[in-house]
């Protein structure tokens, strides 16, 4: 740990922060440099999609803090472009190398793309800064109508700016309700309703085929069902797609969904076998979640990113006793007036319990189970009630948990009603899993 | 200054809006929007901020700190 070249961290966004941080409190002392492809310092990008749509908040004003001293060097706006193991370089994209004893691979993710999108101006995705800058920019020359392609958490919420900022929005979705996949279409199917009383044109069970234009601005997206939608600007939230391109030559288990790790966040390798001197922690991270069974997941939220981080800082710092890293996933979303906060992983639950308020009401918490056993909870303006039920989940609580509690409705279990599974390519070994919205 | 909230832990408690009600306020039920990054001169009312969130969910850039490691 303590050779000459010091530690490397990959990735210059909240992970990458939070671990040289963690680094440095947990009493690192030699060099210690960050990379980052944006020449940005580390910012916040939960804002992006919120209040600098809106206009509230510029693109450039949520620079994180940093919370003490780093005495980092920085390389800020030349990403790393590969990775040898063997001579333990990074290879950055100005031509240079950079010598690591250890690296934190803190690379995130980036938006998934529309094939072809640069034929046409008027595509946008959202995650950088300056991505988030662009579509401001167009969302205040008053577009005619926007489209916004996805219904999970940053379609909602841009959709939800956009009727903010008065414009007329239509937003399309093969699933039956918008977070259909995050949070089953039982309560999906109550922010449908609340997108619908807002002013939003929401097209369930709708496939965009191609994009159209003319003169080469995008004016329609063509519909799997042949129908059309005209719009002047189209935001695509398909998720996101790991940073792992540049490990590519690297020989670790790395692909779209994220770098594999062990349990206590080393890199493995295409053998399966760790790499000690490699960890990772973030978005970019695929890891044995004990939590869930030691499920292969990747979690794109930012309570991971910070957890993770420190994690894999404090095993980077005490090699000869590596600790599992165990993490609850948890996320929080504000869009439509609503604060939704969600603790746990829903997928492939089996019930689904209100348990504090109502549907009708449009403040509840509702609670997720799985062959009789607690996984998730999720809350629509009633987030009080959170931090118990996530002690519950952590505890592997029967389901539903908590009975008798103080304002409690009867408790009525249904079928939370999650889509299908989507198809996914022949892999090797376990089908890898991504919690993300 | 560079302030960020962690909105997990976040319980809205909404004592950060009675200490600096320019920098914190509460949106609906439950929503918090924050200033990321008020002027200097705000900093007393945003450390009392800090002290009073009683889930601790509040971060802010220390002033030692602030250009120390710029690139």
């Amino acid at each position: 740990m303590s050779g000459r070249a010091g530690i490397v961290i990959v990735g210059a966004s909240l992970a990458g922060l939070r671990g040289a941080e963690a680094l440095r409190r947990g009493g690192y002392e030699g060099p210690l440099t960050l990379v980052g492809d944006e020449p940005y310092r580390p910012y916040d990008r939960p804002p992006l999609s919120k209040h600098v749509l809106a206009g509230e908040l510029a693109a450039d004003a949520t620079a994180l803090p940093q919370l003490l001293p780093l005495r980092a060097r920085w390389r800020l706006g030349s990403p790393a472009t590969g990775l040898d193991r063997n001579a333990k370089i990074v290879r950055l994209a100005d031509g240079s190398s950079l010598a690591y004893d250890t690296l934190l691979v803190a690379t995130g993710a980036r938006a998934r793309r529309w094939p072809g999108e640069a034929e046409f101006a008027g595509i946008f995705t959202i995650r950088g800064r300056d991505e988030a800058a662009d579509l401001r920019a167009a969302l205040a020359r008053d577009p005619r109508s926007v489209l916004i392609v996805g219904g999970g958490l940053i379609g909602c919420e841009a959709a939800s700016c956009c009727r903010d900022l008065g414009l007329p929005v239509t937003l399309v979705d093969p699933n039956p309700t918008p977070l259909a996949r995050a949070l089953g279409t039982l309560v999906g199917g109550t922010l449908a309703a609340r997108m619908r009383a807002a002013g939003v044109d929401l097209r369930p069970g709708t496939q965009v085929r191609a994009l159209e234009g003319e003169a080469g601005q995008v004016c329609r997206a063509r519909l799997a069902d042949g129908g059309s939608i005209a719009a002047d600007l189209v935001i695509v939230a398909l998720g996101a797609v790991r940073d792992t391109g540049w490990l590519s030559e690297g020989g670790l288990a790395a692909d779209a969904g994220g770098l594999t790790c062990d349990g206590a966040c080393r890199a493995l390798t295409r053998m399966g076998v760790p790499d000690p001197n490699i960890f990772a922690a973030g978005d970019v991270a695929r890891w044995p979640n004990p939590l869930y069974g030691g499920r292969l997941i990747a979690v794109e939220h930012w309570g991971n990113a910070v957890e993770q981080a420190a994690h894999a800082a404090r095993n980077m710092l005490n090699p000869a006793d590596p600790q599992p890293y165990a993490h609850l996933p948890a996320f929080w979303s504000s869009q439509f007036g609503l604060n939704i906060k969600m603790v746990g992983l829903a997928d492939g639950a089996d019930s689904v319990a209100i348990v504090q308020g109502s549907r009708a009401a449009g403040r509840f918490l509702a609670v997720y189970g799985r062959e009789g056993r607690t996984i998730a909870a999720v809350s629509f303006d009633e987030a009080r009630w959170l931090p118990a039920y996530a002690e519950r989940i952590a505890a592997g609580a029967a389901f539903p948990p908590i009975h008798d509690a103080t304002d409690q409705p009867a408790i009525e279990t249904r079928p939370p009603g999650f889509p299908p599974p989507r198809p996914f390519p022949a892999s090797r070994g376990r089908v890898p899993e991504a919690a993300h919205a | 200054m560079r302030v960020v909230v962690d909105l997990n832990r976040c319980q809205g408690y909404a004592q950060c809006c009675y200490a600096a009600p320019a920098h914190f306020e509460l949106r609906g039920h439950e929503i918090l929007f924050y200033d990321p990054a008020p002027p200097e001169a705000a900093r007393g009312r945003i450390e009392r901020a800090q002290q009073a969130c009683p889930v601790r969910a509040i971060s802010v850039e220390g002033i030692d700190l602030a250009e120390e490691d710029a690139p």
